[in-house]
């Protein structure tokens, strides 16, 4: 033995080398709760690699779905925008084409989300204020003015009345004389999500999967382009679930839809390609890095074995990524651009088909035109400065990396059990097991920021007393007079025969489950019924949803 | 989960409606709080979601509840604030502590004052200076 000490070549070394000297006094648990290793090494890793993580583009697409990745195309950056009148948002929509933005992505009011029109007095005060106002034909014919529906791709978000936007957006296409077999996009009508996590609902549970249902089925016969639900992991995470939670759900929640339309007799590869996804970015970068890859592995495999898919494109989990709203604080808001870097960084490396990127006084206020513009250029820097898109899923191969990856998969499959143990995803919305498994989940992360057991930068530790205000967007009461004007002004000049006839319609279809209600709903957006006259008549057949909350 | 009210006149426990007014379902941070305060012995109801301001009145009256959180994050909060606090003002209810919660602007936090509600939390407070301002202001025991 020499007097230096042999530095560890073994794992043993290594970890004898390591106790020697004592940790930070610091947690190291991942975001979600998970304890963290000092080291990783190939024993961490699931053997069976080849077939486990394999090549860009090959089952079961660990490494990304396409086999060029990046280096053929870039991910879509969409900023998901929208406040105001039809008006202002459709001024938003012109500005971020110019800027460059590839797609768009429209965010709808809370009225709207709720199915309620613009004059219905719950929604006073809401009007355009989360997002934009749409009521009628009219306003999603002046969202889209001058500009083309059949070659811009639009993702809309919005759930329980998805049906009922959809058939407006088919309709304002046709004015356009754009078909709807030419229609790109996404609607997200993710309506067990609803249920789970964002609570946006219009009817019970059954009817809104039947309604769901026949959206999917319309759109695999109809607009063959068109993705008819983007299963979202977004609002389960934003609820306050861990990564593992919100993979599991999600993914849950995409087999459920899948399920359901076999039942109906569709064959799987007629409308599982057009099955999209939406996930979080949160704050953990590896751990989120991991999520992506489980998710790609997980949905190839139960398509595959599951489903009996033999198309490849239905085995393939494109998704879109948005950084998280939750990790934004109101303190020190200019932080918030650095997070959002880090988790913009983390969909990419994680292998992201479309990307929003907050902005930092999201915390704070509906974003102004200076802060969307520098969550934008957050995405042009990553792709065009980084280098990190010049080689593909970079991270694959890392020893922590890959054994993550392993691990929520194994997650995501032990809750895959429980679910089914209660019956499947809709007995277990029903049972309010997801729901509450978030509220743990969300509420041990609230103590261990309370605790200052983990720090939240800004908020929690490293605080200032400087005067943070930074300006922030106003949202006009106007907006909301000119929003009810407009759908007294569409009451007025329509043939109301016409209305009440199709809405007439619309009822006896929801009273016969072997119709589809696109055709119906089709019929009112042409007919000029609003979105509220189109949920309250579906609402006297089916009736609404009240939800026992757990907490 | 939901409490049965205790109705044993002279208890000491603070009852608590925390309450979502408005249509966006951000139930997050009420769900916590309301964990937070039952954890700490008080009294929770929690109303659920996408509450009007009548059935919020009516609540904290069925409830005869000594506090009211409302928690707002959907921006709406100076047209809903303004309608709960004229409500409780015709029921005659002026015993009732009433805090907010939520994405509130700095700008808007004097008038709601003004208004009556006793403190405005935004987003970072912790869930124990929210107990310790309830515990601190309802210093009576309740009503019974």
């Amino acid at each position: 033995m020499g007097v230096h000490q042999s530095a560890p070549t073994t794992h043993e070394e290594w970890l004898a080398a390591y106790g020697a000297k004592p940790e930070r006094d610091a947690e190291f648990i991942s975001l979600s709760g998970e304890p963290v290793q000092a080291l990783y090494t190939e024993a961490d890793v699931t053997e069976g690699g080849d077939e486990r993580i394999g090549m860009p583009g090959q089952f079961p697409f660990t490494r990304g779905v396409y086999p060029s990745m990046y280096r053929g195309r870039l991910w879509t950056m969409r900023q998901f925008s929208g406040y105001g009148t039809a008006h202002e948002t459709n001024a938003r929509f012109r500005y971020l084409l110019e800027h460059g933005q590839t797609g768009l992505s429209t965010a709808f009011d809370m009225p709207s989300l709720m199915g309620l029109d613009s004059d219905d007095p719950r929604s006073e005060g809401e009007v355009g204020r989360e997002g934009v106002a749409v009521d009628t034909l009219d306003d999603m014919c002046e969202l889209f003015e001058g500009i083309d529906l059949g070659s811009v791709s639009v993702s809309m978000t919005i759930n329980a009345p998805a049906a009922i936007m959809m058939a407006f957006y088919v309709v304002a296409a046709e004015r356009q004389g754009v078909p709807a077999e030419r229609l790109g996009g996404t609607i997200q009508a993710d309506i067990l999500k609803e249920y789970i996590a964002q609570k946006e609902w219009c009817f019970p549970i059954d009817p809104a999967m039947r309604l769901l249902g026949d959206l999917v089925q319309w759109s695999a016969e109809n607009a063959p382009r068109w993705h008819p639900i983007s299963i979202s992991g977004y609002h389960i995470r934003e609820a306050g679930a861990t990564a593992q939670q919100e993979l599991a759900f999600t993914l849950k929640n995409g087999l459920t839809y899948i399920q359901q339309g076999v039942d109906r007799g569709l064959d799987v590869d007629d409308f599982a390609p057009r099955m999209s996804f939406f996930f979080n970015a949160q704050i953990d970068f590896f751990e989120e890095i991991a999520k992506y890859r489980a998710a790609r592995r997980i949905w190839a495999r139960e398509l595959r074995d599951t489903f009996g898919a033999r198309d490849e494109r239905s085995m393939l989990m494109r998704f879109h990524t948005q950084t998280a709203g939750v990790s934004l604080t109101a303190q020190q808001p200019l932080n918030n651009i650095v997070r959002t870097s880090i988790e913009a960084l983390a969909g990419v490396l994680g292998g992201t088909q479309s990307l929003h990127t907050n902005s930092f006084d999201e915390a704070l206020a509906l974003p102004t035109e200076e802060a969307v513009r520098v969550a934008l250029r957050t995405q042009q820097i990553i792709a065009h400065e980084t280098g990190v898109t010049s080689t593909i899923d970079p991270l694959g191969g890392s020893y922590y990396v890959e054994a993550l990856t392993d691990q929520m998969e194994q997650a995501a499959y032990e809750y895959f059990a429980r679910i089914d143990e209660l019956g499947g995803m809709v007995e277990a919305v029903k049972a309010n097991f997801c729901q509450r498994e978030i509220a743990d989940a969300s509420f041990e992360l609230q103590q261990r920021i309370d605790s200052g057991r983990r720090i939240v930068v800004g908020v929690n530790g490293f605080k200032h007393d400087e005067d943070d205000s930074i300006p922030t967007l106003k949202v006009s009461p106007e907006v909301e007079r000119r929003q009810r004007d407009r759908i007294v002004a569409v009451r007025a000049r329509r043939d109301s025969a016409a209305a009440e006839r199709a809405l007439a319609d619309l009822q006896l279809c929801a009273s016969r489950p072997d119709v589809n209600l696109m055709p119906a709903l089709i019929a009112c957006a042409r007919a000029d019924v609003t979105e509220g006259e189109a949920v309250k008549a579906l609402q006297q057949i089916w009736g609404d949803y009240r939800e026992t909350p757990v907490f | 989960m939901g409490r049965v009210p205790d109705l044993v006149k002279g208890s000491s426990k603070i009852r608590v409606v925390v309450a979502k007014p408005g249509l966006d379902g951000h139930d997050r941070g009420a769900k916590i709080i309301a964990r937070a305060l039952r954890d700490a012995g008080m009294e929770v109801i929690y109303t659920g979601l996408h509450q009007t301001p009548e059935q919020i009145v009516e609540t904290v009256i069925q409830e005869d509840a000594d506090a009211v959180g409302l928690s707002i994050l959907s921006g709406a909060h100076m047209t809903l604030v303004p309608r709960i606090m004229s409500l409780l003002a015709q029921e005659g209810i002026d015993d009732v502590l009433v805090c907010l919660g939520g994405t509130i602007p700095a700008d808007d936090i004097p008038e709601l004052k003004r208004l009556g509600v006793s403190e405005i939390f935004t987003p970072g407070a912790s869930t124990q200076e929210i107990v310790d301002f309830i515990n601190g202001s309802v210093r009576e025991p309740p009503r019974g």
